[in-house]
C-alpha cells in the first residue's frame, strides 16, 4: 500500500489527481424504486468491451478472404485451444449487447431520462444503437458462411431500395454489382475499423455528457422528493454503486461462458454464389421486425414500389425517434404522447418479431 | 466505513472475518484465473505440421552451372544447394544462424553469405566470418538419376 500512495503522490504532483478524480467522489446515483434500470446502461458498456476484447483475439487468426475466412473461422472453432470459447462469447455477447442497447433505450424513454437538458445524449445513444447494427450486420458476414452470404445480398438489395442514392449505396456496400470477395473486405474493414473508431468516440461524448448532466431521476421521482425532502436518497457512485456494477458484470460474464459453453455458435456451410438460397432463411432477431414488416407490404402501392414505400417509412420512423426528446415540451400531454409511441413500438418490434420468427 | 486494515489502532480482526475474506478473495482470483488462463492458451498457436519429411529432390542434375548456387524448398524452410568449381553438390541449411535472414551463394566469394549483417560460411557451413554464432546445417546429397535428392543427416 506504501507505493500504491507514492504513485499517487507522484501522479497527483504533476496531474493533479485529485482534481481529475474529483468528479468519481462526488457523483452519486439516485436510489428509488426504478433504480435498477440505471444497470442497462453499464451492462451495455461491459458487453462492449467484452466485444473490444474477443473482436482483437478473433483477428489473430481470423483471415477476411473470400477464399479464406471460412476457413480460417473454421480453424479457430476446431483447433485453435479454447477458439470456440473466444468465438462463442464474441457472438453471444454481440446478441445480448444489442438486446441491452435496445432495453436501456426503453428504459431511459419510460423513465423519460431524455428530456432537458439531456436531449443530445439520447440523440448520440440513438446513433449508438444504430452503430451496434451495423457492427451487427457487417460482423455477420465475416464468416462467409451461406447464411451470412445470402443475409447480406437481401439487407443490402433492400438498401438499394432508397430513392435517388439507393442504387450507389448498394454498390458502395458490396464493392461491386455482387456480394463478393470485395464485400467482404468492406465489411471486414467498416467492421474492424471505421465502426469502432466512430463507436468511441461517440461513446466518450455519450459518457461525458452523462457525467457532466448528472443521473435523471424520473418525474414522479423527482416530484415526490421536491414534496418531502427528507425522502431524498442517493448513494455515491464510487464505490457503492460501482461494485454493484461490477458485480452485475460479473454475472454476466459467467453466463456468456455458460451460454457458450452450452450453445457454442454455429458455423453452417462455407457460401457458394451459385446454391440456391436455404428455405426458411432469415435475418437475426433484431432486424426480423423490420424484415417481416417489408414482407407484408404488398409489391405495389399505386404507382409506389411497395419496398420502396417501406424503406422510407422506417426512415422517417427512425429520424423522428432520434428527433423524440425534442418533441417533449415538458407538459403532461407531450409526455404521454411520446410514452405511448414507445409502447406502441415495443408492442409493434416484439409482436412482428413473434409473427417473423412462426411465419414459414 | 473504513477499509479493513488501514488503522492499525484498531483491534485485529476476528478469525470469521478474515476466513470469509480469504475465501471471497481466493475465490475472485480463482475465477480471474479461469478467465485468463483460455485467453492465454488463445493467443499461442497450435503447432503446424511440417509438411515434407526428412528428404527431398532439390533440383535436376543440369539445373545448376557449376560455381553457383540456388534456394530449394526443405519442408516449411528454405535449403542452399551449391554446386561448386570443382562440380560437386553441397546442401545446407539456408537459414542463417544469426538472426533468421535466408543466405546465398556468392561465385566471386566461392563462399555463402549473408546480406543482413555481412555474415559469411564456408562451403561446408562453417561460420566463417562476420556475427552468425553456429555453423549451417548441412544436409547429405546423392544423385539418383537426374535428380539431386538432399536428406537431413541422421543424428549420431
Amino acid at each position: 500500500m506504501r507505493l500504491a500512495t507514492h504513485v499517487r503522490d507522484w501522479l497527483d504532483e504533476r496531474f493533479g489527481w485529485d482534481e481529475l478524480t474529483h468528479f468519481l467522489r462526488k457523483k452519486t446515483v439516485p436510489v428509488h424504486r426504478y433504480s435498477y434500470w440505471y444497470f442497462l446502461g453499464g451492462m451495455t458498456l461491459f458487453l462492449f468491451l467484452v466485444q473490444v476484447l474477443t473482436g482483437i483475439l478473433l483477428l489473430l487468426y481470423y483471415r477476411p478472404t473470400a477464399n479464406e475466412a471460412f476457413e480460417s473461422v473454421q480453424y479457430v472453432m476446431t483447433r485453435v485451444p479454447f477458439g470456440w470459447l473466444i468465438r462463442s462469447v464474441h457472438s453471444w455477447a454481440a446478441n445480448l449487447m444489442i438486446l441491452f442497447a435496445f432495453a436501456h433505450m426503453f428504459s431511459v424513454l419510460f423513465l423519460r431520462a431524455y428530456r432537458k437538458p439531456r436531449e443530445l445524449t439520447w440523440v448520440s445513444g440513438m446513433v449508438l444503437l444504430l452503430l451496434a447494427m451495423g457492427f451487427g450486420f457487417s460482423g455477420y458476414l465475416l464468416p462467409w458462411n451461406t447464411l451470412a452470404f445470402f443475409a447480406t445480398k437481401v439487407g443490402t438489395d433492400i438498401v438499394r431500395q432508397v430513392p435517388v442514392v439507393g442504387h450507389w449505396l448498394m454498390i458502395f456496400l458490396r464493392g461491386g454489382e455482387e456480394v463478393t470477395g470485395a464485400t467482404l473486405s468492406r465489411f471486414f474493414g467498416l467492421h474492424v475499423a471505421v465502426l469502432p473508431g466512430i463507436t468511441t468516440m461517440l461513446l466518450l461524448v455519450h459518457l461525458l455528457l452523462v457525467q457532466r448532466f448528472g443521473i435523471s431521476v424520473p418525474p414522479g421521482e423527482e416530484a415526490a422528493w421536491r414534496a418531502r425532502p427528507p425522502e431524498k436518497r442517493e448513494m455515491p457512485f464510487f464505490p457503492n454503486f460501482l461494485l454493484r456494477e461490477l458485480m452485475a458484470w460479473y454475472v454476466a460474464l459467467g453466463v456468456l461462458g455458460a451460454l457458450a459453453a452450452l450453445a457454442p455458435w454455429e458455423l453452417g456451410t462455407k457460401a457458394d454464389a451459385f446454391a440456391p438460397a436455404p428455405a426458411g432463411i432469415k435475418p437475426e432477431w433484431y432486424f426480423l421486425w423490420m424484415f417481416q414488416t417489408l414482407k407484408l407490404i404488398p409489391a405495389k402501392l399505386g404507382p409506389l414500389d411497395g419496398e420502396m414505400v417501406g424503406v422510407l417509412a422506417f426512415g422517417v420512423a427512425g429520424l423522428l425517434w432520434l428527433l423524440l426528446p425534442f418533441f417533449d415540451r415538458g407538459d403532461g400531454r407531450n409526455a404521454r404522447w411520446i410514452a405511448g409511441a414507445g409502447v406502441f413500438a415495443l408492442v409493434y418490434m416484439a409482436s412482428m418479431s413473434v409473427y417473423g420468427y412462426l411465419a414459414p | 466505513m473504513n477499509a479493513p486494515g488501514v488503522d492499525i489502532s484498531q483491534p485485529p480482526l476476528p478469525l470469521r472475518r478474515r476466513l470469509v475474506e480469504l475465501l471471497l478473495g481466493g475465490g475472485l482470483l480463482a475465477s480471474a484465473a479461469s478467465f485468463l488462463y483460455p485467453i492465454l492458451r488463445y493467443i499461442v498457436p497450435p503447432p503446424s505440421a511440417d509438411l515434407g519429411g526428412d528428404t527431398v529432390v532439390a533440383g535436376k542434375v543440369g539445373d545448376l552451372k557449376p560455381n553457383s548456387g540456388r534456394i530449394f524448398r526443405f519442408g516449411s524452410k528454405p535449403g542452399l544447394l551449391v554446386f561448386t568449381a570443382d562440380r560437386e553438390y553441397r546442401a545446407l541449411s539456408a537459414t542463417c544462424t544469426h538472426l533468421d535472414c535466408t543466405v546465398q551463394y556468392r561465385d566471386d566469394l566461392h563462399q555463402v553469405w549473408c546480406a543482413c549483417h555481412n555474415g559469411i560460411y564456408d562451403l561446408n557451413g562453417r561460420n566463417v566470418s562476420g556475427p552468425p554464432p553456429r555453423p549451417l546445417e548441412s544436409y547429405e546429397v546423392h544423385v539418383q538419376g537426374d535428380e539431386i535428392v538432399v536428406t537431413r543427416r541422421q543424428k549420431a
